[in-house]
């Protein structure tokens, strides 16, 4: 019991850090997991951070630990999945005002050109008098992916912790996917993806998406490579809104980074609901409706337009 | 040396003893493939000019991918994939003419078979190509076979297609056994290369008892499993669109109206090879007026089981008009495509059903101009069952740069798609040159019957 406290809370806290550090601090306590056992001597320089409460807090910085980079999974590895998790999100509608900053941050941590969106932001109004709202869009990471189901290859995939990922060096290009899946979310590389050499001559990696290839579909991966590092995908950290949380079902909790939520109380309390919930495709994605908005739909026009120009 | 063995006694044993008599020799001398003339010449250079622009801009989309095509995120299937479509029903008419006329024993139908089968072959090859055309990573094709997954469509697709052009192979090449003979025993009217290749996949044939017996077994065995294969093919390419979710394909009625539809453009596309068959090679003998009232019946009947699926394809999700179905609909009555469909319908089906019901529509000009509206209107019903659909998804197509809300071909796919069309052209119109268009054998046989 204890020990998964502790784990579900290196995952929430290493979402409120910088990259390269990682932290199991409890507020007004200077032991470290971590670095439990090791004689570490205060060096009396502070360093502030965010709490899981939304406290700002200071640690000394000798007991901060650096992350070890970790090497990139194989192909194998990737495909499998990070066992014991179950991937999840919820996206707030209530919290959305069309900024965009999801998208820019997920079109630049995976290199992405442009008018390709892995998230789009759609405005939506369902009949004529009902209210419209924002709704960004990301793969819902079905649970029955008609994706999946429809590739001819194996290039696009289930895991066991819920994601759904392409294998770039597998994908043949038949475009069959994005015909089946009815979130439209999928893009295709028509051309030769611009790309610094650097990034176009590593080997593809599926959790990293990384690099894009001519002649094949990418999609939004829930920043898997971010997740294996116990740390949040770059749309949920991007979001000054808070409009995304993200979390591990199994755990039962979801966090956008400054707030922290039981994700069964969440959607019973906020009434959540799924996309399309009568094609069956069992979406990962939640959302809550746009109820008690902390923006008026207007604000996120004048937005709308710049981008879409 | 193989000419040896073929000159020896078995000829005159097993030839119907008509064969040097006069009847018989004319009807070989009409029958045997001839040379292109002036016209033949013309026909196969622009066949093969288009061809060539087709390759080149084949080439381009290599190079470059499929960004010189005008397909986006939105329309990720266009015209490639209605033409797939449209050859893979095409490919139909040689179960139809070949397989279920032997079967029914329908007599009249045998002048037809062959270029029935010529016909079945030509699409179901281009079918394949064009569909490497739409792949975007073609050099990964192989993977199909390395790593297929059983359960989708698009391996049933790539195991019923593979099938499907084996049996249609061997329903062209076994009937052809005995005309080889027979042309081989005429040698003088071909190129000695052409004469190689003849001993090469014929000599063997003695037409002895034995090997009748054994090829009627065969052809008849073939002719009993082309037909769940064709009706598999063409089920199985439709269900690439009814499986998905997308309105106007997520239909009950897609098999069904995909194999009446592909029938009826087969039956299309053979009236039109008999009217040029007819006129260039002067076959008015062999290919007679009450050839062409017959197969208008055909049409008249085909085109009304089509426009039956096209009604209840389209009228009852009309009636409903479901929120997610309406644009869709919208569009093909009244909107942007609304010309097109109606063009479609109208000369694909109506007119057809109209001009064939008077016994004057079933002459020979009629026909063929009945053919090529059922063939041409065929094409377009595919581009209207592929593009519209893409263009209403479920979700608004939003922050997309503006290119990908419409969809029109790029010349380099409407360059591919007439080259892979003029492709089909010229494999029919190679195979017309090395074989006999019409069953020599079978006619001889015929004749001989008649005779006695």
């Amino acid at each position: 019991m204890n020990q998964e406290n502790n784990s579900r809370r290196e995952f929430l806290i290493s979402g409120l850090l910088a990259a390269g550090v990682v932290a199991g601090c409890t507020p007004n306590k200077n032991t470290f997991e971590a670095a439990a056992g090791e004689d570490v001597v205060a060096s009396g320089k502070k360093v502030k951070l965010l709490s899981v409460d939304g406290e700002i807090i200071e640690v000394d910085e000798a007991f901060l630990k650096p992350v070890p980079h970790m090497p990139p999974v194989s192909n194998t590895e990737a495909r499998i999945g990070i066992p014991g998790k179950k991937f999840v999100m919820v996206i707030d509608l209530s919290r959305c005002k069309n900024l965009k900053k999801c998208q820019s941050a997920c079109n630049h941590a995976h290199e992405l050109n442009p008018g390709q969106n892995w998230i789009k932001v759609d405005p939506m109004q369902a009949g004529e008098y009902t209210a419209p709202y924002w709704e960004p869009t990301t793969c819902m990471h079905c649970d029955e992916p008609p994706c999946v189901k429809v590739c001819p290859v194996d290039a696009t995939f289930k895991r066991q912790d819920g994601i759904v990922l392409i294998d770039s060096d597998r994908c043949i290009g038949c475009r069959f996917c994005m015909a089946a899946c009815p979130y439209s979310t999928r893009v295709f590389n028509w051309d030769q993806p611009m790309l610094p050499a650097a990034v176009a001559s590593q080997p593809y990696s599926a959790e990293t998406s990384i690099p894009q290839k001519k002649g094949t579909v990418g999609k939004c991966d829930f920043c898997a490579d971010m997740t294996r590092e116990g740390m949040l995908p770059h749309c949920v950290s991007a979001c000054p809104n808070g409009v995304f949380a993200f979390g591990d079902m199994n755990e039962d909790t979801v966090t956008n980074g400054a707030e922290t939520f039981r994700f069964s109380e969440l959607i019973r309390d906020k009434a959540g609901y799924r996309l399309m919930e009568d094609l069956g495709t069992k979406p990962s994605v939640y959302y809550l409706p746009p109820v008690n908005r902390n923006f008026p739909f207007q604000s996120g026009l004048e937005n709308d337009k710049t981008q879409n120009s | 040396m193989e000419n040896v063995i073929i000159k020896d006694k078995p000829i005159k044993d097993t030839l119907p003893k008509d064969i040097n008599s006069a009847a018989g020799d004319k009807i070989i001398n009409d029958l045997l493939p001839q040379k292109f003339g002036k016209a033949g010449k013309i026909w196969v250079g622009i066949l093969v000019a288009i061809c060539l622009v087709g390759m080149f801009a084949y080439y381009r989309q290599l190079r470059y991918g499929l960004v010189v095509t005008n397909m986006r995120d939105y329309v990720s299937w266009g015209i490639y994939i209605s033409n797939f479509v449209f050859f893979v029903a095409i490919s139909l008419v040689g179960s139809l003419i070949t397989a279920i006329f032997r079967l029914l024993g329908v007599k009249w139908g045998a002048p037809l078979t062959r270029i029935a089968e010529m016909i079945a072959v030509a699409g179901i090859i281009f079918a394949s190509l064009i569909i490497i055309v739409d792949m975007g990573s073609p050099e990964r094709f192989y993977y199909l076979f390395l790593y297929g997954r059983i359960q989708s469509p698009i391996i049933w697709d790539v195991i019923v297609i593979t099938t499907y052009f084996f049996i249609s192979v061997l329903l062209l090449y076994y009937p052809l056994l005995p005309d080889i003979k027979i042309l081989l025993h005429h040698k003088e009217r071909s190129s000695q290369k052409l004469n190689k290749f003849y001993s090469f996949i014929g000599s063997f044939w003695k037409g002895s008892h034995k090997q009748n017996l054994l090829s009627n077994k065969a052809i008849n065995v073939l002719c009993i499993t082309i037909i769940p294969v064709a009706f598999t093919i063409h089920t199985v390419t439709s269900w690439l669109f009814a499986t998905t979710y997308r309105p106007g394909w997520d239909s009950t009625n897609f098999g069904a109206y995909f194999i009446a539809g592909a029938f009826l453009v087969g039956a299309g596309a053979v009236v039109v090879a008999m009217y040029v068959f007819r006129k260039a090679y002067h076959l008015e003998k062999y290919i007679t007026d009450s050839h062409f009232d017959k197969m208008g019946k055909i049409v008249v009947l085909l085109s009304l089981v089509y426009l039956y699926f096209n009604v209840n394809e389209f009228l009852t999700p009309f009636f409903k008009m479901k929120e997610s179905e309406r644009g869709y609909l919208n569009d093909m009555f009244t909107g942007s495509f609304a010309p097109v469909f109606w063009f479609a319908i109208l000369t694909g089906m109506i007119l057809p059903i109209i001009i064939l019901l008077f016994k004057k529509g079933r002459r020979p000009l009629p026909m063929f101009i009945v053919g090529v509206m059922v063939v041409v209107g065929a094409w377009f019903k595919r581009y209207l069952i592929v593009t519209p659909t893409l263009l209403h998804p479920f979700l608004p197509m939003h922050d997309v740069p503006e290119a990908y809300r419409h969809y029109f071909p790029s010349w380099e796919e409407w360059a591919i798609t007439m080259g892979s069309l003029a492709g089909t052209l010229l494999v029919i119109t190679i195979l017309a040159r090395i074989f006999p268009i019409i069953p020599i054998q079978e006619t001889l046989n015929e004749h001989h019957e008649t005779a006695e």
